[in-house]
């Protein structure tokens, strides 16, 4: 998987040019007192997979929302395709296909018509609609269920009708909010290895994604957004290089001694202390469970891990990303 | 269309409401069909038991131009403007917001290449249609019941759509301002009233002056009035009154559910 | 992040009570339980029900009273030897409580069973099933109470009806739950979206409103019509609450009949919504 991911990857990067798909600027949403969205600014090239991490109430959706035109902004600038969504709405969304974080499936209708359906909403002809319902049918490998009322799906195929229907259009924009959420391992798979294929013809995808493996498997680039800010931007090498060791060390010594034992072992790294374990950074992992033995103290469990994501973002705010 | 115009209708639509109504159509069809011919029933259990039943105790009452009618005529028209009244409603406030909150529907079709305008027009078009086809029947019950006398109570089923489509426009401007299914109760609660005072049941001249005045004011007397005076073909300076009120609450309805339309499906 | 739980005190405070002790509480008061719950998920919509449970008395009286009334005591000089407004006022007040007992006992029911899945939330504490089911019947009975009352206190007010008319009140409750039991009982059965309800409001419980003796005596429709009241909770609660009103001569076996026939079906509706939530929430 990860081999293919690599390669995958590279195909895609020299597919890269450099006009921006999404050049945002001061982008800003302010909800009453919330300013859920504050004065963002990024830019996403045309093939490029970008990514949007953050905890939840971070601002991602809404800035997904406001790409689309379905949410107006309250200040800043924001083109996509050269367009303002907010003036040429239609024209921008004709060449986005949207997976919003909950399925909004049409549940007056079947399978097949949610598909057909949402088709007709591009004003796609039924010469058109009709063999490719059929095609993402079978790519969703939802063909069996064609005329299955929405409602008698599983959560996992109401999420791949969702992101098929995305597909109708053909678009050249895929903007993924939490696209594996509530799905089991295996279907993530599935789904992600969909994703690359897209990506490999030349899709630009833009992910939004509390998952750190899906954010190290899924994007070229990503920004790290907490509060409606962005608090760091790189590829997930970069930022975890920048941000991080190479490997961390978690030990669990029981809740009431986690924060005790602090002083005890400052001086062998970087130390961040959850209610649950303490986190040691370092770049010899085991290397430094030996020196924690060494000074007698015995964690519960301990185990060493790569760092990834998920300790970049607890770098950057304190605080661990899914509470 | 000055420019400005021009562009706001362009940021707004894609001039796609064909497919909203398509999807309308597709639904009408996957949908069990007791539940849409038991709507006609409504109006018509009304009719039988206000009109007959209760018709038995009062007799005969004052119709349009002051002459005698039994009182099942008298009622038979103001049913019909209340039944449009009450799908307009339904169908602009409950049924917009439900898909709007909770089915999220219109989340679905505003993430393709439609917009707001294109989504208000299907769904008005949609309530119009359900109108259109429960006016007809409705319609065709009066005439066998044989409490229509003119030739001129055909107008009845346009008038119908004109009294829904103001009701609708308005409704859909006043659902924008809602955020929980328990204000839309108020709704109701707020038509209730105007159903039972607008001479519907009874004439208004059981009311002292100013609650006259009062209910004259409001839509649905007028709307009332107006399929009264069709259902005898007896017509009065008041009938364009009458209709000029809900061309012009059309017009005002379209106008503000038009500048609500983004605050309504955009947030 | 530094909040760091007790877990002692999570895990043993010693203030809850002893496992067999919560059981023999529930055993004899999760009905209870279950109707507190039931009311206090009633605030949501408090205002708007205490909003219509005064205006709708009031309106009726003004359409009635001066509308109505106005007519069919000119027409015919009232019904049952009263002016218009007393015959049709206790019969109002049984149908609007009646009517409630059609919002407050089906999409609720499906709701703890189909979107919320209360009722399995309910179930998974030390409850019971048929005190799941009992707990709702009590909850809307204390409504139907309630509302009942109101409307009665206006008619008092309005000097419709008299102090001693207040039985009516029972009346109205019971007869709301003599509709509402099985009503419930058939919620519990429905898997899918409910479009079931509109149904049975459009053709169970409006032609009842309409048909079954609350704006004109049932003997006033050709007899094979007047099943329709028989069979109606509306009727027999309203021709009781006519006695009550304004003194309806029923015989005194009738009166028996009447409210028999109401017991029986809030009895039955209960056993039966019982069984069926005991099916359902142990499947």
């Amino acid at each position: 998987m990860r081999g293919l991911s690599r390669s995958a990857l590279s195909v895609a990067v020299d597919k890269v040019s450099r006009v921006p798909v999404i050049e945002a600027r001061d982008l800003t949403k302010v909800y009453g007192e919330l300013r859920a969205v504050d004065a963002i600014s990024f830019e996403v090239a045309s093939g490029e997979s970008f990514g949007l991490l953050g905890p939840n109430g971070a601002g991602k959706s809404t800035t997904m929302r406001m790409i689309g035109g379905t949410s107006l902004r309250t200040s800043g600038t924001l083109l996509v395709n050269g367009l303002d969504p907010e003036v040429n709405g239609p024209e921008v969304r004709a060449n986005l296909g949207v997976v919003p974080q909950t399925d909004n499936l049409d549940g007056e209708l079947r399978a097949r018509e949610n598909l057909v359906m949402y088709g007709r909403y591009f004003g796609l002809p039924y010469s058109y609609l009709n063999p490719k319902a059929d095609e993402l049918l079978a790519f969703a490998q939802l063909t069996e269920k064609a005329g299955e009322k929405v409602d008698n799906l599983s959560g996992g195929m109401k999420r791949r009708l969702t992101i098929a229907r995305a597909l109708v259009n053909e678009p050249r924009v895929l903007l993924l909010d939490e696209p594996t959420t509530g799905l089991d391992p295996q279907a993530r798979h599935i789904l992600w290895d969909r994703l690359f294929r897209l990506k490999e013809q030349g899709v630009t995808l833009i992910v939004t994604t509390h998952f750190m493996d899906e954010a190290e498997q899924l994007c070229d680039r990503l920004i790290v957004i907490d509060h409606g800010r962005i608090v760091a931007e790189g590829s997930p090498p970069t930022l975890i290089r920048q941000y991080a060791t190479r490997e961390v060390l978690e030990l669990r010594f029981g809740s009431e001694r986690n924060g005790t034992l602090v002083d005890q072992l400052r001086d062998l790294g970087r130390l961040e202390v959850l209610p649950d374990r303490v986190l040691l950074y370092t770049d010899d992992g085991e290397a430094a469970l030996a020196a924690v033995h060494h000074r007698g103290l015995v964690p519960v469990t301990s185990l060493v891990r790569r760092s990834s994501l998920e300790d970049v973002f607890l770098r950057l705010t304190g605080r661990s990303l899914i509470d | 269309m000055s420019i400005e115009q021009r562009s706001w209708v362009a940021a707004n639509s894609s001039g796609n409401a064909r497919a909203v109504i398509e999807r309308g159509f597709k639904v009408i069809r996957n949908q069990n069909w007791i539940v849409i011919v038991s709507g006609f029933f409504e109006p018509v259990f009304y009719l039988l038991a206000m009109g007959f039943g209760l018709g038995q105790l009062i007799g005969e009452v004052t119709g349009p131009g002051g002459r005698p009618i039994p009182y099942a005529a008298f009622i038979a028209p103001a049913l019909l403007a209340t039944s449009a009244m009450n799908g307009a409603i339904y169908d602009s406030t409950w049924n917009v917001f439900f898909k709007l909150r909770f089915a999220k529907l219109y989340q679905g079709m505003l993430a393709t290449s439609l917009g707001p305008l294109d989504v208000a027009i299907g769904e008005i078009f949609m309530a119009l249609f359900r109108g259109f086809l429960y006016a007809l029947g409705f319609t065709a019950v009066i005439a066998l019941l044989g409490l229509a006398t003119s030739w001129w109570a055909l107008a009845m089923i346009p008038v119908a759509l004109l009294i829904a489509l103001g009701f609708a426009a308005l409704g859909m401007a006043i659902t924008s301002y809602f955020t929980t299914f328990q204000q839309m109760d108020w709704i109701n609660i707020a038509l209730l009233p105007m159903f039972m005072f607008s001479a519907t049941l009874f004439p208004i001249s059981v009311f002292p002056e100013p609650v006259q005045w009062f209910v004259m004011a409001l839509p649905l007397w007028h709307g009332v009035e107006l399929m009264r005076q069709l259902s005898v073909g007896h017509f009065e300076a008041s009938t364009a009154v009458h209709l000029g009120y809900f061309v012009i609450m059309s017009l005002a309805g379209i106008a503000f559910t038009t500048r609500r339309l983004r605050s309504l499906f955009l947030r | 992040m530094t909040d760091f739980v007790d877990t002692n005190a999570l895990a043993y405070s010693g203030r809850a009570l002893p496992a067999a002790q919560q059981a023999r509480r529930v055993r004899r008061w999760g009905w209870w339980y279950q109707a507190e719950w039931r009311l206090r998920g009633m605030k949501a919509y408090w205002t708007s029900a205490v909003g219509s449970s005064l205006l709708t008395p009031i309106l009726y009286l003004i359409a009635m009273g001066v509308g109505l009334g106005t007519l069919v005591d000119s027409g015919s000089g009232g019904v049952a030897g009263v002016p218009y407004l007393t015959f049709v006022a206790p019969g109002l007040l049984v149908s609007t409580v009646v009517m409630s007992a059609g919002s407050e006992l089906t999409f609720p029911v499906m709701d703890g069973f189909k979107w919320s899945k209360l009722y399995f939330a309910r179930a998974a504490t030390a409850a019971a099933p048929l005190q799941v089911a009992v707990g709702e019947v009590v909850a809307v009975g204390i409504r139907f109470v309630l509302e009942a009352t109101v409307f009665w206190l206006i008619l008092v007010i309005a000097g419709v009806v008299g102090f001693g008319s207040w039985p009516m009140i029972a009346v109205a409750a019971l007869a709301a739950m003599a509709l509402g039991t099985p009503l419930m009982a058939y919620a519990a059965t429905l898997e899918d979206e409910g479009f079931q309800f509109s149904l049975v409001q459009r053709f169970v419980i409006n032609p009842m409103f309409l048909f079954a003796g609350t704006f004109f005596p049932l003997e006033s429709m050709p007899i094979y019509l007047q099943w329709i009241g028989w069979i109606s909770p509306m009727w027999h609660g309203t021709q009781v609450a006519r006695l009550l009103g304004f003194g309806l001569p029923v015989p005194g076996w009738l009166v028996a009949v009447h409210l028999a026939f109401l017991v029986a079906l809030t009895l039955g509706g209960t056993v039966l919504a019982a069984r069926i939530f005991t099916r359902r929430l142990a499947k």
